[in-house]
C-alpha cells in the first residue's frame, strides 16, 4: 500500500506544476497554434518572468504589481522577437534563438547571479502560491485553487480577445497571409503583437514558478518549449471534438500540461534516472509532432495506390 | 479611377534569372469599366494585379487609384481600396477559420481593427442574406470551416468578401479557373451580378476568350508585358474568337497558350 500512497502523495505536486506549465502552454498555443510560428523566445521569457518576479519580491514589492512587471517584461521579450523578425526579416525560429540568447544575460544581470532564493519564512506572507505544505499559510489546496483561478480568467480573456476584429486579425494572419494582406491586415503588426502576448503569458507563468518553487533560477527555463509543445500537442489529441470553440480548447491545453507532469512525477516515481527526462520529454514531442506527416504520407500512398487500380 | 503610368517591373535584377516583365506599361480605367484581359502565359497579367494590389512595388512609374497616388502605399493599407480573388480558392479565404469568421474579416477592411466584438447578432443576419443570394446553400453553414467548402463555393463567398465593402477597384486573376465548367459559370453569373450591383471598376484576368468577349464592356490582350489589344464598347460586342485570335497575331504577338486557343 505504501508506494500508492507515496504516488498520491505526487498527485498534488503534479496538479500546480501542471497548471502552471498549463498557463505557459497556453501563450505557446497562442505562437504555435494561431499565428503559425514556433517561437523559442520562451526559454528565456519564461525565466525574465521568474527573475523580475522574484527581484522585486526581495525589494519588497507587492506580489500582484511583481506579477504584473513580469508579464510586461515578456511582453517587451515578444516585441524583441517580432521585432528582429518583421523589421529585419530575420525568419522566427532565429529571432526566438536571438532573443532567448539576449536573454539569458537580461536575465542575469536582474538576478544579479544566476539565482534569487525565495526564503520560505521571509517571503511565506507575500507569495500567493507555494509547493509545499510546509509554508506557514498557504497551503497546496490554496495553491492549486489560486492557480485555477489564473487559468479561468487567462483563459476567459483570451476568449474574448480572439473574438474581437483585432483577435480576429491575428488569427486570420497565422492561417493565411497573403488573405490576411488583401484584407487589409498588417500582418507585421499582427505578428508582434502575437508574440508580444504570448511571451507576457509564458513570463506570467515564469513568475508563478519562482514563487511555487521558492527561487528563480537561471536554467528553470531550459527546454519550456518542448514541455509548452507537448502540453500543447497532448491536449489537441485529448480534445477529440473538432469543432471545439476556442475556450474549449485553451482548456484542454491546460489538460495536456497537467498529464505530461502526472505522467512525468509517475516515471521519477517509477525510477527513470533523471537525467533521462529530457530526452524523454524530446522524444515524445518529436513523435507527436511527426506523426500526422507519417499519417499523412501513409494515406497518400494509399491514396496514389488505389488509384493505379482505379486506373 | 485607376492610372498606370510607365510600369517598371524586373525580377531577379542582374541575376542570370532576369526576368523584365514591365517597360513602360500605361493603362487607365474609366469609373465603372469591367475590363477583360487576356494573354498568353507570362505575359505580366498577374504581376499587373500584384503591381495594383502592392503585393510587388514597381520599380518605376506611378499608380493612381481614384486620384489617389498609392505607389508606395503598402499593400495592406491599399486593400482598403481593393479587393481581390484569387485563382486558388485556398488562398482568398482562411481555411481554418469559420464562414462568418472570414467575411467578418472582409467586414473590418477599411477601418482599424479593435477590440470591438467581432460577430454581433446583426452581423451574422447581414452575413446570411449575402450568402442566401448565392444560391449554393451556404447561407446555412455560417459555422463551417471555410476549408471543408467546395472550391466554387469558396469563390463565391471569396467573391462577396471582396465586394462586401464597395472596393474602388475589384481585381479578378483567373477566378473561375479552378472550378469545373458548369461551377465557372455559376461563379461568373455571380460575378456579373456583383459587380452590377455594386457598380464596381472590374479587371478581370481570363483564358478563355469566350468568357472575355461576353462579360465587361472593355477588353484588353496583353503580350510581353504591353498592352497590344484594348477593345471597347459596340466594337467589343461584336468581336468574335477568331477576330481575336488574328488580331493577336496582328499584334506580333507570342503565340497564345494551348489553354487560351482551345478554350472557346
Ligand atoms: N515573384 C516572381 N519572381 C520572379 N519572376 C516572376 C515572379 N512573378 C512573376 N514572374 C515572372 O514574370 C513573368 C510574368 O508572370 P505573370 O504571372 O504576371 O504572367 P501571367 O500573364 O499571369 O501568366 P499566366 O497566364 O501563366 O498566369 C513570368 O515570366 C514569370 O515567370
Ligand atoms: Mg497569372
Amino acid at each position: 500500500m505504501t508506494p500508492l500512497l507515496n504516488w498520491l502523495g505526487t498527485l498534488p505536486g503534479a496538479l500546480t506544476q501542471g497548471l502552471i506549465w498549463g498557463i505557459a502552454a497556453i501563450g505557446i498555443y497562442i505562437t504555435f497554434k494561431v499565428l503559425d510560428v514556433a517561437d523559442l523566445t520562451v526559454d528565456g521569457s519564461i525565466v525574465t518572468g521568474a527573475a523580475v518576479c522574484a527581484f522585486l519580491l526581495s525589494k519588497d514589492v507587492n506580489i500582484w504589481v511583481a506579477i504584473l512587471c513580469a508579464f510586461i517584461a515578456g511582453m517587451l521579450s515578444g516585441l524583441v522577437t517580432g521585432f528582429l523578425h518583421t523589421l529585419l526579416g530575420i525568419p522566427v525560429i532565429l529571432a526566438g534563438i536571438l532573443s532567448q540568447l539576449m536573454l539569458w544575460s537580461a536575465n542575469l544581470l536582474i538576478l544579479g547571479g544566476s539565482i534569487i532564493a525565495l526564503s520560505r519564512f521571509k517571503y511565506a506572507d507575500k507569495v500567493l502560491i507555494t509547493a509545499e505544505s510546509s509554508a506557514q499559510n498557504i497551503n497546496v489546496y490554496i495553491t492549486i485553487g489560486i492557480l485555477l483561478a489564473f487559468c479561468v480568467v487567462i483563459i476567459a480573456l483570451l476568449y474574448w480577445f480572439f473574438g474581437t476584429e483585432l483577435g480576429m486579425s491575428l488569427r486570420s494572419t497565422g492561417n493565411n497571409l497573403e488573405m490576411s494582406r488583401a484584407q487589409g491586415i498588417n500582418t507585421d503588426f499582427t505578428k508582434v503583437l502575437g508574440l508580444a502576448l504570448s511571451n507576457g503569458i509564458v513570463a506570467l507563468a515564469g513568475s508563478l514558478l519562482a514563487q511555487q518553487q521558492g527561487a528563480a533560477n537561471i536554467n528553470m527555463g531550459r527546454g519550456a518549449i518542448v514541455i509548452g509543445l507537448a502540453a500543447v500537442i497532448v491536449g489537441e489529441a485529448l480534445c477529440a471534438k473538432a469543432t471545439a470553440n476556442f475556450a474549449v480548447r485553451l482548456i484542454f491545453v491546460v489538460i495536456g500540461a497537467i498529464v505530461y507532469w502526472l505522467v512525468y512525477q509517475t516515471v521519477i516515481f517509477l525510477g527513470l534516472p533523471s537525467e533521462l527526462l529530457k530526452m524523454l520529454s524530446a522524444l515524445v514531442v518529436a513523435i507527436f509532432l511527426g506523426a500526422p506527416y507519417l499519417k499523412k504520407k501513409y494515406f497518400a500512398n494509399n491514396k496514389k495506390k488505389g488509384g493505379a487500380v482505379n486506373a | 479611377m485607376l492610372k498606370l503610368s510607365n510600369i517598371h517591373k524586373t525580377f531577379n535584377a542582374e541575376t542570370v534569372n532576369e526576368k523584365r516583365v514591365f517597360t513602360g506599361l500605361n493603362l487607365e480605367l474609366e469609373d465603372g469599366d469591367f475590363v477583360t484581359i487576356i494573354g498568353g502565359n507570362g505575359a505580366g497579367k498577374s504581376t499587373m494585379l500584384n503591381v495594383i494590389a502592392g503585393a510587388f512595388k514597381p520599380d518605376e512609374g506611378s499608380i493612381e487609384i481614384d486620384g489617389i497616388d498609392v505607389t508606395n502605399m503598402p499593400e495592406h493599407k491599399r486593400a482598403a481600396y481593393i479587393g481581390r480573388v484569387f485563382q486558388d480558392p485556398r488562398m482568398g479565404t482562411a481555411s481554418d477559420l469559420w464562414v462568418e469568421e472570414n467575411m467578418s474579416i472582409a467586414d473590418s477592411r477599411g477601418h482599424r481593427r479593435g477590440l470591438r466584438w467581432a460577430i454581433t447578432s446583426k452581423d451574422r443576419e447581414r452575413y446570411r442574406e449575402l450568402l442566401t443570394q448565392l444560391d449554393l446553400g451556404v447561407e446555412n453553414r455560417l459555422t463551417t470551416k471555410m476549408g471543408l467548402l467546395s472550391g466554387g463555393q469558396r469563390q463565391a463567398i471569396t467573391l462577396l468578401m471582396a465586394a462586401m465593402k464597395k472596393p474602388k477597384l475589384l481585381l479578378l486573376d483567373e477566378h473561375t479557373a479552378a472550378l469545373d465548367p458548369k461551377t465557372a459559370a455559376k461563379v461568373l453569373e455571380i460575378t456579373d451580378k456583383v459587380i452590377a450591383e455594386n457598380k464596381l471598376t472590374t479587371l478581370m484576368v481570363t483564358h478563355n476568350m469566350r468568357d472575355a468577349i461576353d462579360h465587361g464592356n472593355r477588353l484588353i490582350m496583353m503580350s510581353e508585358g504591353k498592352v497590344v489589344v484594348d477593345v471597347k464598347g459596340e466594337d467589343k460586342k461584336k468581336l468574335t474568337v477568331e477576330q481575336l485570335v488574328n488580331m493577336f497575331s496582328a499584334a506580333g504577338g507570342k503565340e497564345l497558350s494551348d489553354k487560351a486557343m482551345l478554350s472557346n
